[in-house]
């Protein structure tokens, strides 16, 4: 269980997180989405009490993160996987946060096998690691002390498309189990697949939350007909505002059993209908990040 | 693209919360230690005072004159380049958590910083002591078998005393080192200052007190420095002691405690 309670944390005027207020539930894996700079990672450092917060506080399993009495054994975190020394090996890195943590060494190796890597990577400096590599040693520092939740930032960053569904996999399982999962990320698709639970943050401040259920119930529905017109006057006579959303479909925003009826009392003929799905979600992604986007939409889509 | 099916909140299956022993600070020592070592800069830093003992023993039988070979002078010798190493190596314990960002990791196992740099404090210094006790024994060993192979008669003429006091310079300088590790949380810039205290403060304030009647008087009582290199060559009267305490509140102390506060508020990123 986290808590970020108005959480808001200022730099000479500029506020990177704003009042930002949230729940991540054991059981559950909870997606942290937003736009790079939109104030995921401050936040996520204000939990783990890196970062003192301007105002608000955040508890982790009931009581403020820096009163746990080992924290690496209740809480695994994953912030920045290059944030290491480049002249420790891979392995001295686990041994060091395993002694830290008072587990005996053969945690090490059981944790290096869990995250692929093997005991020659494992031997070698850091330095030297790719970024997929570094995330997997990242996430076995994590997993290491079997905590109860996980914290991680950006995880999937530089792992190949096999790393990401290993990865996704592991989170999920982990949730099942009962624990807590926080995942932050900047690619919706990414965070779409394995989160139970969304809280959506732009220019620092919450723009969305709830279950990805709720939030793509919010999303509207997908509807073609031949006659692309004439479905959207009966939409838009029925008081349903719709937009041409790629390929010729309409994206209505009502439910796809309220676009039927409108269609069938219009008597257009449906040739697809049904919620709109990612593609609905990154929409709303986009909108409600919009302001905070470094790049205006169109000119993204003009690139 | 994966179709949505509607999530019910999963069955939770409660995970049974461990009650766990806060972590002794006798592990974060012995972690904070294998730090220092477990690096090839930290390899390499540490080997070299062992190395640069070795050869300043080597030197001094090879080149210093027969009536030059005391203890006195291998340790001397010795006691140099360790003068040099041994505060990187107290800077660097600090600093690496910042340059090199392991601080993420560090500070988030052992929230408590003051437990950290404590820590880092009492290994860094140990480290100190025990590598002057090496000195001590490489330099007895290079008196020994100097002294064999030029048939000039062995002569002891370091007294505990005497040891102690430089032992305990050698430790200030680590202090200080420390202390610039502490405040600037930057290896490049606390090595930098680390240079300028040792080097260049010396000639500014000699001059200074060469020159300006009103300063050579003063100096003893405000220059740290001055007060800490004379631990070298002698044992400490009452007046010493006092003029090195009363120094050391504005050189060590004061920066001390305001890098102390400032390093516990500052945002570790």
């Amino acid at each position: 269980m986290i808590t970020a309670d108005h959480l808001t944390k200022s730099y000479r005027g500029v506020t990177a997180v704003d009042d930002v207020s949230f729940t991540a539930r054991p059981g559950r894996v909870t997606g942290f989405l937003g736009p790079n700079g939109a104030g995921k990672s401050t936040t996520m450092r204000i939990l783990v009490g890196l970062t003192p917060p301007t105002s608000g506080s955040a508890e982790v399993l009931g009581g403020r993160y820096a009163d746990l009495p080992n924290p690496g054994r209740e809480v695994g975190v994953l912030l920045d996987a290059s944030a290491q020394h480049a002249g420790r090996t891979g392995r001295e890195i686990l041994t060091v946060a395993a002694r830290t943590m008072g587990l005996r060494s053969e945690r090490v190796e059981e944790m290096l096998a869990r995250v692929s890597l093997t005991g020659k990577e494992a031997d070698r400096r850091v330095r030297g690691y790719s970024l997929g590599m570094r995330q997997r040693l990242g996430i076995a520092t994590a997993l290491l002390g079997d905590p109860d939740v996980l914290i991680l930032d950006e995880p999937a960053n530089g792992l190949d498309p096999a790393g990401i569904r290993w990865m996704r996999d592991l989170l999920r399982e982990y949730a099942d189990q009962g624990g807590t999962v926080l995942l932050s990320s900047h690619l919706l698709h990414e965070i779409e697949v394995v989160a139970d639970d969304l809280v959506v943050i732009g220019n620092g401040r919450i723009v969305a939350q709830g279950t990805k259920a709720e939030l793509l119930a919010g999303a509207g529905t997908v509807c073609a007909a031949a006659d692309t017109r004439a479905l959207a006057s009966a939409l838009s006579g029925a008081g349903i505002t719709s937009k041409v959303s790629g390929s010729g479909a309409l994206h209505a925003d009502a439910e796809a059993a309220e676009v039927g009826r409108v269609a069938h009392a219009a008597g257009v003929p449906l040739t697809e209908l049904r919620a709109a799905d990612g593609a609905g979600l990154e929409e709303m992604f986009l909108q409600l990040t919009a302001e905070s986007q470094r790049d205006r939409i169109h000119e993204g889509a003009a690139a | 693209m994966s179709t949505l099916t509607a999530t019910s909140p999963a069955p939770v299956v409660r995970r049974e919360r461990q009650a766990h022993a806060p972590i002794p600070a006798t592990r974060v020592l012995a972690v904070e230690l294998r730090k220092m070592f477990d690096t090839r800069s930290g390899f390499w830093l540490v080997m070299s005072i062992g190395i640069l003992a070795l050869l300043a023993t080597g030197a001094t039988i090879a080149f210093a004159p027969e009536e030059a070979q005391t203890y006195g002078n291998f340790a001397a010798a010795i006691g140099f380049p360790m003068a040099v190493v041994l505060p990187m190596v107290a800077i660097l314990s600090v600093t690496s958590e910042w340059s090199q960002r392991s601080g993420l990791t560090t500070f988030t196992l052992v929230p408590s910083r003051g437990r950290v740099i404590a820590a880092k404090a009492v290994g860094a210094i140990g480290i100190g002591v025990v590598s002057m006790l090496l000195a001590l024994g490489i330099g007895a060993l290079g008196n020994i078998v100097g002294t064999a192979i030029s048939g000039a008669p062995t002569t002891w003429d370091v007294s505990v005393a005497e040891f102690s006091s430089i032992v305990l310079a050698t430790v200030l300088g680590m202090v200080v080192g420390f202390t610039l590790g502490v405040v600037l949380r930057s290896s490049a810039a606390a090595i930098v200052g680390y240079f300028v205290y040792s080097l260049l403060l010396p000639t500014a304030f000699g001059m200074l007190a060469a020159f300006q009647d009103w300063f050579r008087d003063l100096q003893p009582w405000v220059d740290f420095q001055y007060n800490q290199t004379m631990l070298y060559d002698r044992v400490p009267d009452a007046e010493n002691w006092a003029q090195l305490g009363v120094s050391a509140l504005p050189w060590l102390a004061l920066p001390l405690a305001v890098g102390l506060v400032m390093l516990h508020r500052s945002e570790v990123k």
